[in-house]
């Protein structure tokens, strides 16, 4: 007890004297980023665990693109079951010219069968829990619709060829997905209405969804007979199989954050290391006399623990708090991606925030604190008796088992956490590097430059290591945020602005086969410059040289998802000047009607597929054997119709399919308007409005992910006071000098500036190079073409000078006003 | 005869205030000097030597009196204006050399020149150099020097820029004594060979003995004023 209150002493005095202001900003900083994301994580999780079986809307889902029998609801009934419809298709709706692509979800009573329906009167509004549908004649859009349409309460929507009245905003489904999966809008509109618009015609592509409810025992009765009756192409789905797809991508998604939340923390890490050695610096003499007095190295040792427990106390009580505000800050910049009724954050993130506090202080700071209770008593009398020095296994061990601990804890994953250490030490390196050539250049030059640049220049040179640690902190930071900015800006817009004037800005889909010389005539008539005509077919891959599909292993998630999943299938006889044959030869008019497919390359890789393997595709029921002939590399951005597989015409020509086609089409939203009124079931999306779309979600996510980032520069700025904290008395003393020698208070701080100013240069520009670097290396990798951004060199060197500068300035004030008699004494 | 007076103190006074009430550290001290003088101030620890060197070269204010330095009266200046006047007219050496480290010994003795605005300073910092022996290490930085090399350093600063006035406060406080014999001749050369005024605070008699006239202190007031021309020949 005698410790704790000597602790408590001891750290009301240094709070007072500013001396562990440092160190404790710092935790606080690094608990505020980790728990402001593991709060947000906590939120997603819990909406994922508490509405696990509303996420289907049901306890079981029969899907199919085909109508459901009208068997299958009778049966359930029979079993007891309750029963509900939901019939989904994507489609143009239009208020007035306003029109946005969005899934229409058409819904029968007792919809959703578990969970419920939230609605507003106003978009993103807060929601009040229903039990009604739409009734016929009325449409509800969810926010992000009626935003994009400018509509509200009364609005009148065309829905294919139906007019539909809103009557009420939908906030939040049970079936909405918790992250960041659907892009597009969703508009719920009566059952009873959907044949009346017209949307669903023959071989238009719908999504057919029989809802169950009721006891286990009838749901398994259920299922035994699905199986037996049903066609096989239906999928029934439970909870047991919605779930994992759902936590999976909470999981990326937080796990991405996390990642943008480690690097703050381990900067902040190596902020408290430096406080905490300049700390002990300046106690060794404090401490020698209390061993003097009598005082034993086990009350020392316990005294300063219980500094440093609370410390994490208090630093991750606050540092939570601030995390629980950007936490709210991150749901808000993410609205629309995020469900908007995610259920409060447990205290969990909190009590994790105390264990990342305390295991940070324990790597960074305690070793540093142990030697503080090895200093020998002699030194009192002799000054240079200090303290054994710290082995290197004492000082690496517990910092590198507090970096694996804490990374590990935040990751889940060893070699995801192996990999972003690796990264990290790459880029810490490359930029320490680079950053101690330019400081070591800088100084050779300080020569030609004014007495206050050069003495500015000669105090970086000389606390070099501070020097580079702070730029590669700041570096790092603003690198990142350069990055994500190039990312939203430059390469989506560079890739828009790299399109020809008239690439095609509208797909039409699900062109019935029966219209398509008149669809094509109606489009010709309105100025559209039609692209290729390609039959679109729904098939699924079965086998890969006669072995199923679920017995083979594909690493990656896009091969799970092709083999999982049906695929469109097209056939021609021409390959467009956008498809390029990389392997194997496209097929000759004497190829026609061989059983034969090319693949995209992607398709290719993602399921290791070679020349001559043999595949089999069920297309409506029916086996098609075929053999891989070719491999194409596809331009994608050439918004012309293109399919990952083709077979040459002459072996599914039979089967019953639809057309689509891309065309460039001046914007006039009456002509589309009348084109979705003539062909209601063909699906038409803008380009324009799904880039929008993709731009939007990108944007979100990018500021989610900068917020984040914005830890790493504020880790940075304490960094930078650790480092003027530790060299607080050799700047007293050498301004004193300075003083005495007749340096006047400008000149003094035109050097603090010109330090500080020069050291976020290099951070700025080495940051702007890294990005750049990046950026450039990104475009490559998307195959666009990277621009120099002059404005990216000149915001990043200029805000890092800023930043810097100011911050610098900010904490040397107190030395630059030192009185120069200080050093007669 | 005032017109050759570089330095005077008029009834200085310094009090500070400590827990037993305010405490005088320099009581009532009046004296001149000449151009081309060289004083030592001498005296028990505690007797305020350090504290009026400080009032003398205007890095401290008095509680009262005034200083005369160079013409100017300390008092009517602010803390800039002091300092402009020490860059012009004053030069310092320390017990403890006082280089600053991160600067290389010809940046150090370029300094002071370029405080006051002198565009030759690398040539004159570099001659300096030369004749206090120190050619060849003109790019070593402090912590590369010896300790009487670095006291030359701080010699060839504080004379660079042909003070009015140096200041020196126990210059070899901290060497042994050849060092120390060393550089108390090189200051008393550079003193008689630029006709500055040279100000010294000491314990050691011999170096005292070698100024032309000894102040000697006690308690904070002056005691003694022994003006030896006789001194003047052994310097």
């Amino acid at each position: 007890m005698r410790s704790l209150m000597l602790a408590l002493r001891a750290l009301r005095r240094e709070w007072r004297s500013g001396e562990l202001a440092v160190l404790w900003l710092s935790l606080t900083i690094a608990v505020a980023a980790l728990s402001g994301v593991g709060f947000l994580v906590d939120r997603i999780g819990r909406a994922v665990e508490l509405q696990a079986s509303e996420v289907l809307a049901a306890d079981l889902r029969v899907e199919s693109d085909e109508p459901i029998a009208p068997d299958e609801p009778a049966q359930a009934r029979l079993l007891g079951l309750t029963t509900a419809r939901l019939t989904m298709t994507l489609s143009a709706i239009f208020n007035g010219d306003a029109n946005q692509l969005a899934n229409v979800r058409a819904v029968s009573a007792g919809y959703p069968l578990r969970g419920r329906l939230t609605v507003a009167e106003r978009a993103f509004a807060a929601g009040i829990a229903t039990d009604a549908i739409p009734a016929a004649g009325e449409a509800w859009p969810d926010s992000r619709l009626a935003a994009a349409l400018g509509a509200t309460l009364g609005s009148e929507l065309s829905v294919g060829t139906r007019s539909l009245r809103v009557t009420r905003i939908l906030i939040s489904r049970p079936d909405q997905s918790s992250t960041f999966v659907e892009f597009a809008s969703a508009l719920l509109i009566n059952d009873a209405d959907l044949a009346s618009t017209s949307l669903v015609q023959p071989g238009s592509r719908m999504r057919y969804v029989l809802l169950l409810s009721g006891g286990s025992a009838q749901l398994d009765a259920f299922r035994r007979w699905h199986q037996l009756h049903a066609p096989h192409h239906e999928r029934v789905e439970d909870v047991a199989d919605a779930s994992p797809q759902i936590g999976d991508a909470s999981q990326r998604a937080a796990r991405f954050l996390a990642l943008a939340s480690l690097v703050a923390v381990l900067l902040c890490a190596v902020a408290i290391a430096m406080s905490a050695r300049s700390y002990v610096r300046r106690h060794l003499d404090a401490v020698a006399l209390m061993k003097t007095l009598g005082a034993s190295r086990r009350l020392v040792l316990a005294v300063n623990l219980w500094q440093l427990l609370l410390l994490a106390a208090v630093a991750s009580t606050l540092g939570s708090a601030a995390g629980w505000i950007t936490q709210l800050w991150l749901v808000r910049v993410l609205q629309g991606l995020l469900r908007a009724d995610l259920p409060p954050a447990g205290p969990w993130p909190a009590v994790v925030g105390f264990i990342i506090a305390l295991a940070v202080l324990a790597g960074f700071a305690l070793p540093s604190l142990l030697q503080l209770t090895r200093v020998p008593a002699l030194r009192v009398l002799r000054r240079d008796a200090g303290p054994p020095a710290l082995s290197f296994l004492g000082a690496a061990a517990p910092l590198l088992l507090a970096i694996a601990g804490v990374v590990y804890g935040a990751l889940g994953e060893l070699s995801l956490s192996l990999w972003f250490l690796l990264g990290l030490a790459a880029a810490v390196v490359a930029l320490g590097i680079a950053g101690a050539l330019l400081v070591r250049a800088a100084a050779r030059v300080r020569g030609s430059a004014g007495v206050a640049w050069r003495y500015g220049i000669a105090n970086l040179a000389r606390r070099r290591a501070e020097s580079v640690t702070q730029i590669v902190a700041f570096g790092l930071g603003i690198m990142l945020l350069l990055a994500l900015a190039i990312l939203r800006d430059d390469l989506v817009t560079d890739w828009r602005a790299s399109l020809p004037a008239d690439v095609p800005n509208y797909f039409f889909v699900n062109i019935p086969t029966d219209q398509r010389a008149d669809f094509e005539r109606e489009l010709s008539a309105q100025g559209a410059h039609l692209t290729r005509m390609l039959p679109m077919i729904r098939g699924r891959l079965i086998t890969i040289n006669e072995q199923p599909l679920a017995s083979l292993h594909f690493p990656g998630l896009r091969g799970r998802n092709f083999a999982d999943r049906e695929q469109n299938l097209t056939w021609a006889s021409e390959l467009g000047d956008d498809n390029r044959i990389v392997e194997g030869h496209w097929w000759s008019a004497a190829d026609q009607g061989k059983p034969l497919v090319s693949l995209a390359v992607e398709y290719q890789q993602s399921l290791g597929l070679k020349l001559g393997d043999r595949l089999r595709f069920d297309v409506g029921g029916e086996d098609y054997d075929v053999t891989v002939a070719s491999f194409r590399r596809v331009k994608w951005d050439s918004f012309r119709p293109n399919f990952f597989v083709m077979f040459p015409p002459g072996v599914l020509d039979a089967s019953a399919g639809t057309y689509m086609t891309s065309a460039y089409l001046e914007p006039t939203g009456g002509a589309m308007a009348q084109l979705v009124h003539r062909f209601p079931g063909v699906s038409i999306f803008n380009v324009g409005d799904l880039l929008s779309q993709i731009r939007a979600v990108i944007d979100k996510a990018v500021t989610a992910v900068q917020t984040v980032f914005l830890f790493t520069l504020l880790a940075g700025l304490t960094l930078l006071l650790a480092a003027v904290q530790a060299s607080r008395e050799e700047r007293l003393y050498e301004t004193a000098i300075l003083r005495v020698l007749g340096a006047r208070h400008t000149m003094i701080l035109a050097s603090v500036l010109a330090e500080f100013a020069l050291l976020g240069a290099v951070a700025g520009l080495l940051a702007a190079t890294g990005a750049s670097l990046g950026g450039a290396w990104l475009a490559h990798a998307l195959d666009l073409k990277y621009r120099f951004n002059a404005g990216l060199w000149i915001a990043g060197v200029l805000g890092a000078v800023l930043v810097v500068g100011v911050a610098g300035w900010i904490s040397t004030r107190s030395v630059v006003r030192v009185a120069p008699r200080t050093v007669l004494y | 005869m005032t017109r050759d007076i570089v330095l005077e103190a008029r009834n200085l006074s310094k009090q500070v205030s400590s827990p037993e009430g305010p405490l005088t550290i320099v009581r009532d001290v009046s004296f001149a000097v000449r151009r081309g003088e060289s004083i030592a101030l001498v005296g028990p620890s505690g007797a305020g030597k350090s504290t009026l060197l400080a009032l003398l070269a205007g890095l401290d204010l008095p509680t009262s009196g005034d200083v005369l330095l160079a013409g100017e009266r300390l008092g009517a200046l602010d803390e800039d204006g002091r300092a402009r006047l020490r860059a012009e007219r004053v030069g310092f050496v320390f017990q403890s050399f006082h280089l600053l480290p991160s600067l290389t010994a010809l940046e150090n003795v370029m300094l002071p020149l370029e405080l006051a605005g002198r565009g030759d300073a690398r040539a004159a910092a570099s001659s300096m150099l030369e004749r206090v022996g120190l050619a060849a290490r003109v790019g070593h930085y402090p912590r590369q020097l010896s300790g009487g090399e670095q006291q030359r350093v701080a010699l060839a600063r504080a004379s660079v820029g042909v003070p009015a006035v140096l200041f020196a406060d126990e210059p070899t406080g901290n060497l042994d004594t050849a060092t120390g014999e060393r550089i108390a001749q090189l200051l008393f050369e550079l003193n008689r060979g630029s006709d500055t005024t040279l100000v010294l605070v000491t314990h050691e008699a011999t170096l005292a003995a070698r100024c032309a006239r000894v102040l000697s202190m006690d308690a904070g007031a002056l005691i003694r004023d022994v003006g030896a021309s006789a001194a003047r020949s052994h310097a």
